[in-house]
């Protein structure tokens, strides 16, 4: 039997998950009768969030090397434009759209990481361009304020069923509904295994851990400092740009405004997830149970019905005060043992 | 290997054997750090030759990368390591084992490890997180690291100076392990316990030369010192102290038993009004940090301080301001001057904290303080609005000495003021610590320079590792006490 390392990342891990559960089956006791209980609930959390996780799989990579993105939300939403208005105004075969996007991606990552890795800007400063660059993209690419998709292909895709066959329920009128899961969330899932994959078993996925530990370290073991952070930021905006398809797969139109505000969601849900902002411990498993949590908070809103949405950034702002402070705790505790 | 020749460094020979332990000697600006930096790669060197075992000809290094490969590996002081990773991952970084589908092999990487570190005679568990293991381990780990990349020159750049005694007895036996497996380690630190204890030779630099290369046995304490500060015993000479020691009875300070961990053991130390007290000993001593206890920049964690005859709590710099202390900091660049702000800014600094953030001193008053500072001690300085980072050392420093002389303290600490800065320069200040102390103030003064200290001192404080181990006064104070105080007594200690 294998032992489990007790350890203070895994005891931040350890508390999501367990507020999670205790959220949601809190739920479950409390709005039985709107059907919290039902699976198809939880699907939809997961539904509605496909885009968020991809792109919080792309923040916490970046946050783990020690750096932060906050042009991801601007991203989603010029991908979206780009691929509403592609398919609209220009006539564009959604495949190709799709890959440019991703392309599109790749090479927004690239500049912004060449621009902190090799030039050594702040992250902050450099993505927060990024930021205004992607937010003003978008709406110069858009004609109107809303641009909605209506082609074919993309709405077959939109609205292809992954029907589950068990935990159904019987609705009002006697028949059956079956649980089910759009494609977006297959990608997101996709994204999420495929992340957590290069961190723990690639040497990539090990430098970022170790950059985010400790640079100058990490830079005297030998180690591509540079290179790795390049990466990670390509790796972030191409993840980021996968997160916008699977966004617009979602809404079906480009809106000027849509994702405002993502990427704050990608990084309080790292934070949530176990993710340290400085950089070194945390990985996209607890991210996407972040994810979750953020999920069920607003389910838990809306399932409730008086209370106005804002409500939810409240909750979420006091869990993340509450993780925050707990990790600063775990620091305090740590640095006194040593002495 | 020999290293000849470095203009910064001139003109220096250095010859490790295999399998021998070397310690590398020499005060602060000796040139130790740029004669590793030469050999790791870091500096290019204008003139001279290295020569490594087992390649031919003179050896280039482009980078520590380089030499690394070369068999050339260097441990920091400060562990270059990252915490947050298993000790298996922070010795195979870089280099880890693949499987064929190219991702790291954690088994295979593990099972050396675990390999590596059993065959040092460590007991640690290799997929734990580094940060679970104290600095001493860790040291040892990152050792292992550079063991295992075939080495054949160590580099141990003041390995422990955090590691407790324990520890360090166990970074010995690895060193002799290591040593009797043919590797030459170069161990560069100050503690000279440490150096009788482990090394087989001493290499001593002063001012970037080679004052020479010694067998142990041939080398003693005294002697050692003596080769480190630049004096031989034949030419010293007692210098006349021009201050004269008519202090006062009353104290101003009186600790006892004070201390902060991992800094300076505890001592007890009294400091009467008008007295100057100097800090002697070697760099890393303690002198500093005993100092910064008193002041309270480093808190005091045992033991009780009276200040002026009553018991102080000084939890921080700003008390003990308001007990009328002032602090000079050795690193002026990094704790002492705001290069951004200008001369009468910075004289006003300490003043204004003093004061509160609410009572701003009026302009007028800062104009006045500083003209008044400015031609006191001479400052040169093209006005009072002129940036202090545009002036040069010594006159920073005398800015440095206005902000605390501002604020009209009864009690001041002295951290090596004038390193750095020309004779001329060095003379007046070393007169207006003399005048000050007639004034009736009470100063500490910090010096690497004994003569200086002789000059201004009434009193002396040796220190040694990290605690005081004595007081000399009096007839006592001539160089040659001195440096026999520092060096201690013999190796039994």
């Amino acid at each position: 039997m294998k032992k489990i390392k007790i350890q203070s990342s895994n005891i931040l891990l350890l508390i999501t998950v367990v507020l999670f559960i205790c959220m949601y089956t809190a739920g479950c006791v409390v709005y039985a009768n709107k059907g919290f209980t039902h699976l198809q609930t939880f699907l939809n959390i997961l539904i509605n969030n496909a885009g968020l996780i991809c792109v919080a799989c792309g923040t916490t990579m970046v946050m783990l090397s020690g750096g932060i993105d906050i042009s991801v939300g601007s991203v989603v939403a010029m991908d979206c434009m780009f691929l509403a208005v592609g398919m609209e105004e220009w006539k564009m075969n959604s495949i190709t759209l799709m890959i440019l996007v991703l392309l599109i991606g790749l090479v927004f990552g690239l500049f912004q990481g060449f621009c902190i890795a090799y030039l050594d800007i702040q992250p902050f400063i450099v993505t927060m361009a990024g930021l205004f660059f992607a937010r003003g993209m978008t709406a110069v690419i858009c004609k109107d304020q809303v641009s909605i998709v209506s082609d074919k292909l993309f709405t077959a895709l939109s609205n292809t069923k992954l029907t589950i066959p068990f935990g159904g329920y019987v609705n009002k009128k006697g028949a059956m509904i079956m649980p089910f899961l759009r494609v977006s969330v297959i990608v997101a899932i996709i994204c999420v295994i495929v992340t957590y994959l290069i961190l723990k078993y690639t040497k990539f996925g090990r430098s970022i851990y170790a950059v985010g530990g400790n640079q100058q370290s990490a830079s005297l073991m030998g180690l591509n400092v540079k290179k790795t952070r390049l990466l990670t930021h390509v790796v972030a905006s191409f993840l980021a740009s996968i997160g916008g398809i699977c966004y617009c797969l979602n809404t079906m139109c480009g809106t000027t405004t849509q994702a405002t505000g993502l990427e704050m969601d990608a990084i309080s849900s790292a934070v949530i997830g176990g993710t340290l902002l400085t950089g070194g411990v945390g990985n996209v498993l607890g991210t996407f149970v972040g994810v979750l949590i953020n999920g069920t908070i607003s389910s838990l809103v809306k399932s409730n019905g008086k209370l106005i949405s804002s409500w939810a950034n409240i909750i979420t702002a006091i869990l993340l005060c509450f993780f925050i402070v707990l990790q600063a705790i775990f620091a305090k505790i740590k640095e006194r043992s040593k002495l | 290997m020999s290293f000849p020749g470095v203009k910064a460094l001139e003109d220096v020979d250095f010859t490790l054997k295999k399998g021998e332990i070397r310690a590398l000697m020499g005060e602060n600006g000796a040139g130790k750090s740029t004669l590793i930096k030469c050999l790791t790669g870091v500096n290019k060197f204008q003139a001279g030759e290295i020569y490594l075992d087992g390649i031919e000809g003179p050896i280039v290094n482009k980078d520590t990368m380089d030499a690394q490969h070369k068999g050339i590996s260097t441990v920091y002081q400060e562990v270059n390591l990252c915490p947050n990773l298993s000790v298996a991952e922070n010795l195979f970084i870089g280099r880890e084992p693949m499987t064929k589908i190219g991702t790291v092999n954690r088994k295979e990487m593990n099972r050396r490890a675990a390999e590596l570190m059993s065959n040092l005679e460590l007991d640690v568990d290799v997929t734990k997180n580094l940060e679970e293991y104290s600095l001493a381990l860790q040291q040892m780990i990152a050792i292992a690291r550079a063991v295992d990349m075939d080495s054949k020159v160590l580099i141990l750049d003041e390995p422990t100076s955090s590691l407790d005694d324990h520890e360090v007895e166990k970074l010995f036996n690895m060193m002799r392990n290591l040593k009797s497996q043919g590797v030459g380690i170069i161990f560069v630190t100050h503690f000279l316990e440490q150096v009788y204890a482990v090394c087989d030779g001493i290499t001593v630099l002063r001012n970037g030369m080679l004052v020479g290369e010694y067998e142990i046995e041939d080398l003693p304490r005294v002697k050692l010192v003596a080769a480190m500060m630049g004096k031989d015993f034949d030419d010293l000479s007692a210098i006349k102290k021009e201050g004269d020691d008519q202090v006062s009875d009353e104290l101003f300070i009186e600790a006892k038993g004070c201390s902060h961990a991992g800094t300076i053991k505890p001592f007890d130390l009294d400091i009467h009004k008008g007295e100057v007290i100097g800090l002697t000993g070697l760099l890393g001593s303690g002198r500093s940090e005993l100092a910064r206890v008193i002041y309270g920049a480093d808190k005091n964690q045992t033991g009780t301080l009276k200040v002026d005859g009553k018991e102080a709590h000084i939890n921080q710099p700003l008390d003990a301001m308001k007990l009328g202390m002032g602090l000079l900091p050795d690193d002026r660049k990094a704790e002492g001057i705001i290069g951004d702000l200008s001369v009468r800014e910075n004289i006003i600094l300490a003043l204004q904290a003093k004061a509160g953030p609410l009572n701003k001193i009026p302009y007028k008053k800062q104009c006045e303080i500083a003209d008044q500072f400015i031609e006191l001690l001479q400052i040169k300085t093209a006005s009072r609005e002129t940036l202090i980072k545009q002036l040069s050392g010594g006159n920073q420093q005398k800015v440095i000495l206005a902000r605390w002389l501002a604020t009209n303290p009864d009690f001041l600490v002295l951290d090596e003021p004038t390193r750095g800065i020309d004779i001329g320069t060095k003379t007046e200040i070393q007169k207006l610590v003399v005048k000050l102390a007639e004034e009736g103030k009470s100063i500490i003064f910090i010096s690497s320079e004994i003569e200086e200290m002789l000059r201004t001192c009434n009193r002396m404080a040796v220190l040694r590792d990290g605690q005081k181990v004595g007081e000399i006064s009096g007839n006592e104070m001539t160089q040659e006490g001195i440096m026999k105080a520092i060096a201690g007594g013999g190796s039994d200690e």
